[in-house]
């Protein structure tokens, strides 16, 4: 086969024209989003439908959820590189470029969220530290560079490149030295997944969204990066099983999905309990300090009571007991129910601290405020899906990305 | 160098809306309007992505005739003190790129176009809805550029925008007062567009912290209050009403709680 010299040696992949086909269908629906950007970017806002009730719409939401989702990065590499969980570098190099299409992602939809991205770098260069969203702009762009020096020395392994005695060096001496990125990548993501709490959690013109602080930070800034380090990795077990599937081979051993969903779920669990107080606080004391009830807040038919109960009870107990308990790990039924659960949890969690924030009216004489986006920015959403499979299509077969491939799917 | 700011004796520009007086005729907006070179669409209809820097609300007491009462309630940009009255107003202090600020000389929020890049979370901070995105470029009727204010700049597609207390009227008066080699403004000397325009004299305006302008008797009246005070943003917006479900309209109330015997639950007031 032509293409041998760039596949890595003793993994069998499909045929060129099964993956041409995969790759042209994906650039399709990428292209869509493509167009749509270019629109935005010509056009302007006016292209969507947000409003000035809803400036912050699902963009934003999904700025936030692939953030979270991408969590999973960092905390995988704190358990591998700091805590020493040796066994999870069978996963690490997954996780890594799941984080790397996530903030890449991220970088992307803030660049065609803003009306003027042309003076997107003011954010820099005329920083207002007092600003959440300085931090998460600072935090966030540097993570992004630490996950793509994560990122590089994998795709240097790639047989091609690992030829060229300079790239093979460069690639072995930055493994090397890996942890020291991992820790970086860990210091950061814990204030720019705070910080994207705090965005929510310091507007105190908007009870819904407003906690209390423990000195400069809102609550929600901690539970934005316990959340995120909890339900990030069942985001890496969820893909890594879809690659699989996919694939029809196994790539990774049950051992290192058992390890990482119990941390997951353990994660999960406290991170519940820990919000549920937070809810309970913010529901009896902080709400009414400003003269609203729970129920206030859920007082819509899009957005009642039961989008609380599916984020605590059923997206985040849930998942949380199943993953802790042996049995519920090994059953595959039961350990997927789990891990799909709490990714819908997190990013129903962004979800609520984003576009409920909006809807909900601050005077009686106010309604509701609704908001359907226009193709345009489900076309941009739908966009970093697309570049997230062609680069995960393009990672698997060209890169030796799963450890365990080789002995896991022997070739006669 | 930067400027020492000398809160002690600082102007405190406000307003005091008279709601008893407010007929909701819209002059207030119309003023506003030309006066700032306020951009309008061809169709007006969704007042979701409109620009308005002052819009009136008009409020009922949700009885049935004969019993049905109605109020007006014009809004502008609170300028908002913020929490201690720090100048941390809601939008001030989330602006990433300090394309929003306090000035503590005079206590206006202002807005600066070009450091603006639209990120919108200034919007998403402001509880009143003050603050407008400009979702398309401002296109004027033939010939309606020729009538632009000089004095106001037009703002670009993608910047967001609010009421600046007509803050270009504030710098000619100072400049004025300057070539008079005078410090301090005569209270007629700067007033905003609205306040002139309003046929009802519903609209106050001046300084708060000045015991001889109207707005600062008014503020003090027993009919004064302030909209989401609850929130502890501070506005400097004050209104006068004297029915008590205007007042309850204007704020959020636990079912026991009644809004006149609160107020010392409230931070920072005067």
């Amino acid at each position: 086969m032509k293409e041998t010299p760039l596949i890595p040696a003793g993994v069998k992949r499909c045929s060129k024209w099964q993956f041409s086909i995969w790759m042209a269908a994906v650039t399709a629906v990428l292209l869509w989003g493509v167009y749509a950007m270019f629109l935005i970017w010509y056009k302007g806002l006016n292209q969507t439908n947000m409003n000035d009730a809803y400036g912050f719409a699902l963009w934003i939401w999904a700025d936030l959820a692939v953030i979270a989702l991408g969590g999973g990065a960092f905390f995988s590499g704190f358990l591998t590189y700091i805590i020493g969980k040796n066994e999870l570098k069978n996963i690490i190099n997954y996780a890594v470029i799941i984080g790397f299409i996530c903030y890449s992602s991220a970088l992307l939809i803030l660049a065609i969220d803003i009306g003027q991205p042309l003076r997107g770098w003011f954010i820099f260069w005329h920083a207002n530290v007092h600003s959440m969203l300085t931090e998460v702009a600072f935090c966030l762009s540097c993570y992004f560079a630490v996950l793509t020096i994560e990122f590089i020395p994998l795709i240097l392994e790639n047989p091609k490149l690992d030829k060229k005695p300079f790239l093979h060096h460069l690639s072995h001496n930055m493994h090397g030295i890996m942890a020291i990125f991992a820790a970086t990548g860990v210091f950061l993501s814990f204030f720019h997944q705070g910080s994207l709490g705090g965005v929510a959690g310091v507007l105190f013109g908007r009870p819904f969204a407003y906690r209390e602080h423990i000195f400069i930070w809102p609550f929600t800034f901690f539970l934005f990066t316990w959340s995120a380090a909890a339900f990030g990795p069942c985001f890496t077990i969820l893909v890594t099983k879809v690659t699989e599937l996919i694939t029809r081979k196994k790539l990774v051993k049950d051992s290192v999905y058992q390890l990482l969903a119990k941390i997951s779920g353990w994660m999960i669990l406290t991170y519940i309990i820990a919000k549920t107080i937070d809810t309970l606080y913010w529901a009896f004391v902080t709400a009414p300090s400003k003269g609203f009830t729970l129920m206030d807040f859920y007082a819509s038919s899009t957005y009642n009571i039961g989008i609380l109960f599916a984020e605590i009870v059923l997206c985040g107990f849930v998942p949380g007991l199943i993953l802790i308990t042996k049995r519920g790990r090994e059953n595959s039924f039961l350990l997927m129910t789990a891990v799909i659960l709490a990714v819908i949890g997190v990013s129903l969690n962004r979800w609520v601290m984003v576009l409920q924030v909006m809807a909900v009216p601050l005077f009686s004489f106010n309604d509701w405020y609704a908001y359907m986006p226009s193709w345009q920015e489900v076309a941009t959403t739908v966009l970093p899906v697309a570049y997230g499979l062609i680069v995960i299509s393009l990672a698997h077969r060209y890169l030796p990305v799963f450890p365990q491939e080789k002995e896991l799917n022997p070739i006669d | 160098m930067k400027e020492k700011n000398d809160h002690k004796h600082a102007n405190r520009y406000g307003m005091v809306i008279d709601l008893d007086k407010c007929t909701g005729c819209g002059s207030c907006m119309v003023g506003c309007y030309a006066e700032n070179n306020v951009p309008f669409k061809p169709d007006e209809t969704n007042k979701l992505d409109s620009i308005n820097w002052i819009r009136i609300f008009k409020l009922t007491n949700k009885k049935p005739y004969p019993d049905t009462e109605v109020c007006y309630l014009p809004m502008p940009c609170m300028q908002c003190d913020g929490i201690g009255k720090h100048g941390h107003s809601p939008c001030v202090s989330v602006c990433p790129a300090v394309a929003t600020d306090y000035d503590y000389d005079t206590g206006i929020v202002s807005q600066i176009y070009t450091r603006c890049f639209g990120c919108r979370y200034c919007m998403a901070a402001c509880p009143y809805h003050a603050r407008k995105f400009n979702w398309w470029d401002p296109v004027w009727p033939a010939d309606m550029e020729k009538y632009l204010s000089p004095n106001v700049s037009p703002r670009m597609r993608g910047v967001v925008e609010k009421c600046s207390f007509c803050f270009h009227r504030h710098q000619l008066a100072k400049d004025k007062a300057y070539l008079e080699e005078r410090k301090e403004l005569e209270e007629d000397e700067y007033q905003t567009a609205c306040a002139d325009a309003c046929p009802t004299g519903a609209i106050t305006f001046g300084d708060l912290n000045n015991k001889d302008h109207a707005v600062y008797q008014l503020k003090n009246s027993p009919k004064a209050f302030r909209l989401l005070e609850r929130l502890e943003t501070n506005p400097k917006v004050y209104y006068l009403t004297s029915k008590e479900w205007v007042r309850r309209a204007g704020d959020n109330y636990l079912a026991h709680e009644e809004p006149g015997k609160l107020n010392h639950t409230v931070k920072e007031h005067h």
